[in-house]
């Protein structure tokens, strides 16, 4: 369901070349609970991007439900991210003019879908993370926790094939977090793709598997008990590098810092 | 999806009321300035063209100038012969004027006095109240006999209807055979312009020469009417036929009713157009505040447009909604300048006892204008919006 192959994604900062994401290959199949967990700066925050398709790759081709994502412009794109995609954010992302309600309505209203049918699929999306008798509520009148929980049901209503999580529990107290956490837990029982990026080891726990990056480099264990015995070349690349680490990581932490 | 985009650009314009107020001034005042001046000057231009073509569009009127001895006099024979030589020349009727002392049992006052033949009513466009205007035989007999406009009947006979009583003019009795209905305006707008007074009084020309010394029977002035209504036709076969019988253009002078009117619509046309090219300039100053506030807008929105972005908005939906918003703004303010052109009318109409109304093409200049400056101006920042790239903006604080 998703398929990364040898995807790299290199940013120019002046004359220096930094590889946030150095031919990483990823597997995840559908209904899977993964979590991605590196440290920051070790390129988490671009695999969410492409995997979310807000950017694409430089290298190496993305495929999200046997589609090649490389090839699409950035309206296709905008469509695949509407129907395919539920996003969760850190700091939660809801438009602040608006009430729980019509920011869980909203990415419906891009699809194009009709009134009764937003009315029904919002509700039935409240519901599921209880907060239906809060819809009138803008964000800034609501705690965290709840509003991670709108952003979460914005991301139900519009049915996606794939829930995108970065840091969902990094912005709330321990208690919340583990409310934040059962919800993924009961999506991911209904049959939901599940992709949690964290840098959080009690977090990452949770999920079925966890995949590492660091420095730009994937470990997909997953993919190695699958492919080591077919292509053994996959384990010298992953070594050499390290030898470089580094150098990466100072170039990685400037492009942090540039980036905040 | 427009709808949604509506309701969306309402709400972001309730949300920051005092700027989107502050931003929709420079439209209200451009509408209010367009519809408020282009409405007075229409309003006054129709006023004026009223009085004017009450007159009679295609009255022709032909002056020739006596230049001392020497200089060739058409004579009334001549003068009345004309249509019969020019095709495009229905009636002439030639006018002499004076002024005279009229008398009868109830006053005594100078008046006004035309001496004039049959065709002269019907070019004028008379109407008669009693009797009859003058006839041919009253010319060829010079008769004494007189028609009254209205107000004369009323001020020397004390009734309108005194058909057959008598007028004394310079000591003369002349019967009354009819009086002018003078139910429109038409009879002291002419005389007002020609320098008349209230009381006129019409006679064969024939009989004028008798009662007033300067008359001869030489045609110093006469009236024409055009045939269907042609009068640029008539007027240039007259211009022709004077010229060739005088031999020069300077011996006579013809002037129509319409060429006043051709002229002042001219002037009107060109005034409205001066007054609404500046009231558009304020328009266009609108628009760029609402630019100015829009590219604000979508600074300050980033995080929001890279939120809609990431949630699937496509950049032709962002472009929509900012679109959209500029249109909102410009025009909601252009109908509360409607609005509030439509009461300074109403007020100026209650002082100024006057009736401007609202000009309706004006209205809808004005609103084609402003939705066309919100989409102008719109244009940029909504395309600037569009095209943020969704990580840029979502990363944006």
């Amino acid at each position: 369901m998703i398929v990364f192959n040898e995807v790299s994604k290199i940013y120019h900062m002046g004359d220096e070349v930094v590889k946030a994401l150095d031919k990483a290959s990823i597997h995840i199949r559908q209904g899977e609970f993964v979590s991605i967990i590196g440290p920051s700066g070790s390129g988490k925050s671009t695999l969410m991007n492409i995997v979310g398709c807000l950017d694409t790759a430089d290298e190496g081709e993305y495929f999200l439900d046997g589609l090649s994502i490389k090839k699409y412009s950035e309206k296709s794109l905008a469509m695949i991210r509407n129907k395919k995609i539920g996003f969760i954010f850190q700091n939660f992302n809801l438009i602040m003019t608006m009430t729980a309600e019509e920011n869980v309505e909203l990415p419906l209203i891009y699809q194009g879908i009709s009134m009764n049918e937003r009315k029904a699929r919002v509700k039935e999306a409240l519901e599921m993370v209880d907060l239906y008798s809060r819809r009138k509520h803008t964000p800034n009148q609501m705690s965290g926790g709840q509003q991670q929980r709108v952003a979460i049901a914005r991301a139900m209503a519009s049915k996606p094939s794939l829930f995108l999580a970065d840091e969902p529990t990094g912005n709330l107290d321990q208690a919340t977090g583990k409310q934040i956490m059962d919800i993924f837990r009961s999506l991911h029982e209904q049959g939901n793709t599940i992709v949690l990026i964290t840098h959080d080891e009690n977090v990452a726990k949770q999920a079925d598997r966890s995949i590492k990056i660091m420095d730009g480099k994937v470990y997909d264990e997953s993919l190695k008990e699958e492919k080591a015995p077919e292509e053994s070349e996959a384990a010298t690349p992953s070594e050499k590098p390290e030898e470089k680490k580094p150098e990466e990581e100072t170039r990685q932490s400037r492009k942090e810092g540039a980036e905040a | 999806m427009i709808l949604q985009s509506i309701k969306m650009a309402l709400k972001s314009i309730k949300t920051n009321k005092l700027r989107s107020f502050l931003t929709m001034l420079g439209i209200i005042i451009g509408v209010f300035a367009l519809v408020v001046l282009v409405s007075l000057v229409s309003g006054a231009t129709s006023s004026i063209t009223d009085s004017i073509s009450g007159i009679g569009n295609d009255l022709i009127s032909v002056n020739l100038f006596d230049w001392g001895e020497g200089t060739y006099r058409m004579s009334l024979k001549e003068v009345s012969a004309l249509p019969e030589e020019l095709e495009h020349v229905a009636l002439v009727a030639p006018a002499a004027q004076g002024t005279v002392e009229a008398k009868t049992r109830m006053k005594g006052a100078g008046i006004q006095i035309y001496g004039t033949t049959a065709a002269y009513a019907e070019i004028q466009g008379y109407k008669m109240k009693y009797g009859r205007f003058l006839m041919n035989p009253d010319c060829e007999n010079h008769t004494n006999v007189v028609v009254l406009n209205h107000e004369t009947a009323i001020q020397f006979f004390g009734r309108d209807n005194c058909v057959g009583e008598y007028l004394k003019l310079d000591g003369r009795d002349y019967k009354v055979i009819g009086v002018i209905d003078s139910g429109k305006e038409q009879q002291s707008m002419m005389s007002m312009l020609l320098g008349g007074g209230m009381y006129t009084v019409y006679v064969p020309y024939t009989s004028l020469i008798r009662l007033v010394s300067n008359v001869k029977l030489s045609v110093d002035q006469f009236y024409a009417s055009a045939v269907d209504g042609d009068t640029k036709a008539a007027q240039s076969e007259l211009n022709d036929y004077l010229t060739e019988i005088y031999g020069d253009e300077d011996m006579f002078y013809i002037f129509s009713q319409s060429e006043i009117s051709d002229a002042m619509d001219k002037v009107t046309s060109t005034l409205s157009l001066l007054l609404g090219g500046i009231a558009g300039i304020s328009l266009l100053v609108g628009g760029i505040g609402i630019m100015n506030i829009m590219l604000v807008s979508v600074t300050e929105r980033t995080k929001e447009i890279g939120i809609r972005k990431a949630i699937g908005a496509q950049p032709s939906a962002i472009r929509l909604q900012f679109l959209i918003e500029a249109m909102t703004l410009s025009i909601v303010g252009c109908i509360i300048g409607i609005i509030f052109s439509w009461i300074v009318i109403e007020i100026i109409n209650i002082i100024g006892n006057v009736s401007f109304g609202l000009s309706i093409p004006v209205i809808i200049v004005s609103v084609l204008f402003s939705s066309g400056v919100g989409v102008l101006f719109g244009l940029y920042p909504a395309h600037k919006a569009s095209k943020m790239k969704p990580i840029d903006a979502l990363r944006f604080s």
